[in-house]
């Protein structure tokens, strides 16, 4: 019997679970190896080469590459092992999350200011119609 | 023996750490944060305990996806500040109590909660921000921690119920230890925040001050919520609060709300905080 997901009618949202991270494994682990500084200083050398030393499928190599943290998340990637990525890069959780939102930093920065994103619209696909 | 005095429950959002290391506590930003932790800063100088039980989460820092334990305490006599990946945190080791810490896993254990005995542990911000929020800058941390790691990063959690009860279990276990001990219990993590995908940002006041006032009241109640009900109401990060409910386990049914304090944002969360004392302490 398939398990049950109430959570997958959560718009914006996927949850990191057991089907998620069985198919994020590797690319979670290369994310944990940038702890290293000497694996960040390898993998920004030649960002390609580093990515090929994983058994990650070519999707996530190029999600990576491309910094698509949606696709990664997609993928399997979950954000604590991302954030491994773009703190590489020298950039904040707002900065990702601001990505992956889809807006500026400032439009993002400014909501969080003014309360944060409502849950009302959010709680279920569809309900913006 | 050794006894349970008081809970606190607060947020630990990295960027408080980077905020107090890098000197920006008095920036327009982060002042309201921090003056709502300046009364519990003197309430703790003036309890300080002998040990903190700190229930936390490892955010990919300590744990990666080689081994999850739901449930893991630390027993080892200290434990170094985890790389997190821009250098660990110009704070003190944390000094942990491995007698406490072992009498407190053979306990549980034999009360059917089945911990991870953890003997060498590194600590990310979910352990050290905690520290930070309540006493400050330190040369050395003024009392004894046992860190207590709870796996909220590959789904599912432990349930609500599940870290209630084993908060009674730990609080029987504290307190059948010989060693005449002052114990805090404190909740980590949270309040309402989600920080993947296209519904990053999202904070929801009403979920979380319902959240603090039956975490007070009604706490049995509470621990029955289900994790969906997180998950679509407070983020995907929101579940983290079921951490809470281990350090409300381990109080009285009936306790002194001592400290309360709520302030939107600090990043992209929702901070959260409680300071509750057992009302026959």
């Amino acid at each position: 019997m398939a398990l049950d997901k109430p959570y997958a009618d959560i718009p914006g949202t996927t949850i990191f679970d057991a089907d998620q991270a069985r198919k994020g494994y590797a690319l979670n682990m290369f994310c944990t190896s940038l702890m290293k500084a000497s694996n960040r200083e390898r993998f920004k050398g030649n960002e390609r080469a580093y990515l090929d030393e994983w058994p990650m499928s070519e999707e996530q190599r190029q999600a990576v590459l491309a910094r698509d943290y949606n696709r990664m998340i997609a993928l399997g990637g979950n954000i604590y092992f991302l954030a491994k990525i773009f703190a590489t890069d020298g950039k904040s959780f707002q900065y990702a999350a601001a990505l992956m939102t889809g807006m500026s930093q400032e439009d993002y920065a400014r909501m969080m200011l003014s309360g944060g994103r409502s849950p009302e619209g959010n709680r279920r696909k569809g309900e913006q119609g | 023996m050794a006894r349970v005095t008081a809970g606190v429950a607060t947020s630990h959002v990295p960027a408080i750490g980077a905020a107090m290391d890098l000197g920006k506590m008095s920036e327009p930003y982060w002042m309201p944060l921090f003056k709502g932790y300046e009364f519990s800063r003197q309430w703790m100088q003036k309890n300080t305990p002998d040990v903190i039980f700190l229930v936390y989460n490892d955010h990919a820092t300590s744990f990666s996806l080689e081994i999850i334990p739901t449930f893991a305490i630390g027993c080892a006599g200290q434990f170094a500040i985890a790389d997190e990946g821009w250098g660990p945190r110009p704070v003190p080791a944390v000094q942990g109590h491995p007698e406490l810490a072992s009498h407190i896993a053979q306990s549980v254990i034999e009360a059917d909660f089945d911990l991870t005995i953890v003997n060498r542990l590194d600590v990310d911000h979910g352990l050290t921000v905690p520290l930070s929020l309540l006493f400050g800058e330190r040369k050395a941390w003024p009392c004894r921690v046992i860190p207590f790691a709870v796996n909220v990063v590959q789904y599912p959690p432990p349930s609500g119920n599940r870290c209630y009860q084993l908060g009674k279990a730990i609080r029987r276990a504290i307190e059948s230890f010989d060693d005449d001990l002052d114990v805090q219990v404190w909740g980590t993590g949270g309040m309402s925040h989600q920080l993947q995908g296209p519904r990053a940002g999202l904070i929801n006041k009403e979920f979380d001050t319902r959240f603090l006032d039956r975490l007070v009241t009604d706490p049995e109640g509470l621990a029955k919520m289900p994790h969906i009900d997180y998950l679509r109401e407070a983020g995907s990060e929101g579940v983290e609060l079921v951490m809470w409910l281990t350090m409300r386990g381990a109080l009285d049914a009936q306790v002194n709300e001592v400290h309360r304090f709520y302030h939107v944002p600090a990043s992209n969360t929702a901070v959260g905080h409680l300071i509750l004392e057992n009302r026959r302490s």
